[in-house]
């Protein structure tokens, strides 16, 4: 079989999130971010957690890609604890991320190149990816070249060239306008239908979260906590017309009002 | 009615906002004096010459109405004449050459050492707690102070000239470059980690290409202060290089060949910071 087959090739995890808690500092000063955080995505499955800024829900999703430590409980990806940052976990970030000294195609390849691969699979990976993407035309550019949109569009498909089990994604359309964000969602909506990827998804912004979900956590703030659950079983593929509809309507005000009993409990 | 703007036109963004207010003249004295906007290249040229015109012609002046005596402040043309003849015999060349070893050996055997010393100090909390309090304490040290010590040590030969460059830049060199390597944008190195990064490769595969452009700044502007620290060790020991001559020449009050030896520091100068910039746009393109 060869690399793109393989690249390809479905290959995703289940994440399984148990009694998580991360506390930052000592003592007095010790700040309890994360209380007590316990659910399970399964393979192939696309989750969002929503929640108010500060709520730690990016540090969720740190702690999943191993880049920070969790004070107490248990994460593992595909059965395997998380005790490091690896190639299994690959991470979209809400901040531009290419490296700016590789141009777009030596971004993709930046990890297929440090699992050895040899430059033939590598170079069909960065064409099949790039393609996916529609970026095959900026492969010899610069980041700095690029625009916001394009920068997310590369540091999606240089995640998904490595092959991770899942996708973690930390507001990755959130510094986009809200145009160029509506084509990023279709985008990634198309790709996950391709990879069948499990993705661990974070966001603000309630829309983006049901239009994305099959599943949304939503999340309280100070300490986090997930305070509930909402399966999404409108039918995919899904469009933007969606937002208009009675059922997309009531979940969306669901989440409102949850987040907004988290605000009235604050004051 | 104004032309439509030429894009062509070397003054083009004069043309433009003369278009939007119809006053040709007030508007090219509100593009210039706008903060940060572009000036045209055949505008900057003029007035670089303008300026240097200026200097030169000040010069002039001074020696030619008397104003400043000749024993103090040579004509132009002496200092010409003078260069013409020393590079004619020889002696112009074979004293460039002695200074600009000097400053390369001493240039290069810092940098060397302070690139990756100062990445890792950068990169690593724990080698920068060891190294920082010393590294401060030494590099606020005079240079100069040290020059008597270094003779007493090494002697007066090109070792002793070599080891003050080192003294003067290396330390510098050292904590800007852990500056830069410190500022490297965290979720870059996160990103990398999940890409499959070892911790062990994340200065060579991250922090030195993502600061390769700062380093290569670094450098270009510490290779001015090792002319500096050159001229400082050539003027207390040295037989040879143009801070030797500029001595020599005081001592026998020959102000033409001090003026020609700055002179050719600052020619020097400006070609070895014009090819820092050249190896900028070639190492690192993704800055262009």
């Amino acid at each position: 079989m060869d690399a793109l087959t393989l690249a390809t090739k479905p290959k995703s995890s289940d994440i399984a999130i148990d009694n998580v808690v991360l506390r930052y500092g000592k003592g007095d000063n010790a700040v309890l971010a994360l209380d007590g955080i316990s659910f399970h995505v399964v393979p192939n499955e696309f989750c969002v957690i929503v929640g108010p800024s500060g709520c730690g829900k990016s540090s969720l999703l740190y702690l999943v890609a191993g880049l920070e430590e969790r004070t107490g409980g248990m994460i593992s990806v595909g059965g395997k604890p998380v005790t490091e940052p690896g190639p299994d976990r690959g991470m979209v970030f809400q901040a531009y991320t290419l490296f700016p000294w590789l141009t777009v195609a030596q971004n993709v390849e930046y990890g297929p190149k440090r699992k050895g691969m040899s430059a033939a699979e590598r170079r069909a990976i960065v064409e099949h990816f790039l393609h996916e993407v529609g970026l095959a035309k900026f492969a010899n550019h610069y980041p700095s070249q690029l625009s916001g949109g394009m920068k997310q569009r590369v540091a999606i498909a240089r995640a998904l060239a490595n092959d991770p089990q899942v996708l973690l994604m930390d507001e990755p359309f959130g510094a986009l306008d809200s145009q160029t964000r509506h084509s990023m969602q279709k985008l990634l909506l198309r790709i996950w239908d391709h990879s069948k990827k499990t993705v661990l998804f974070v966001t603000h912004d309630i829309d983006e979260a049901i239009l994305l979900a099959d599943r949304v956590l939503v999340m309280s703030g100070r300490p986090g906590q997930i305070k509930k659950e909402i399966r999404v079983s409108l039918p995919r593929p899904r469009s933007m017309d969606l937002v208009m509809e009675p059922n997309f309507i009531a979940m969306k005000r669901e989440i409102l009002d949850l987040l907004k009993n988290d605000e009235d409990e604050e004051h | 009615m104004t032309l439509a703007p030429n894009a062509t036109s070397p003054i083009s963004h004069i043309v433009t906002t003369s278009v939007e207010t119809n006053q040709p003249g007030r508007s090219a004295w509100k593009a210039v004096t706008t903060p940060f906007r572009a000036v045209s290249r055949p505008l900057s040229i003029t007035l670089s010459v303008l300026v240097w015109g200026a200097v030169i012609g000040g010069w002039f002046a001074l020696t030619y109405s008397g104003a400043v005596k000749e024993m103090f402040l040579p004509r132009p043309e002496s200092v010409l004449s003078t260069t013409i003849s020393m590079a004619l015999d020889g002696s112009l060349w074979e004293h460039v050459l002695a200074s600009v070893q000097v400053v390369l050996i001493g240039f290069v055997i810092s940098s060397i050492v302070a690139v990756p010393l100062g990445l890792t100090m950068g990169t690593y909390r724990i080698v920068q707690a060891a190294l920082d309090p010393l590294v401060n304490f030494i590099r606020y040290l005079p240079v100069t102070s040290f020059v008597p010590l270094f003779i007493l040590w090494i002697g007066i030969g090109i070792e002793q000239r070599v080891a003050v460059i080192i003294f003067g830049i290396f330390f510098q060199q050292l904590v800007m470059i852990a500056d830069s390597a410190r500022s490297v944008q965290r979720d870059l190195v996160n990103a990398a980690y999940t890409l499959g990064t070892k911790r062990g490769d994340t200065v060579f595969h991250i922090v030195f290409p993502a600061t390769l452009p700062n380093v290569l700044d670094v450098l270009r502007v510490t290779m001015g202060w090792a002319w500096t620290y050159l001229v400082v060790a050539e003027l207390v020991a040295a037989r040879s290089g143009l801070g030797y001559i500029s001595l020599k020449a005081m001592r026998g009050f020959q102000v033409d060949v001090i003026f020609m030896a700055i002179a050719m520091i600052g020619i020097l100068g400006l070609c070895t910071d014009q090819l820092f910039r050249g190896i900028r746009r070639l190492v690192a393109p993704w800055t262009n």
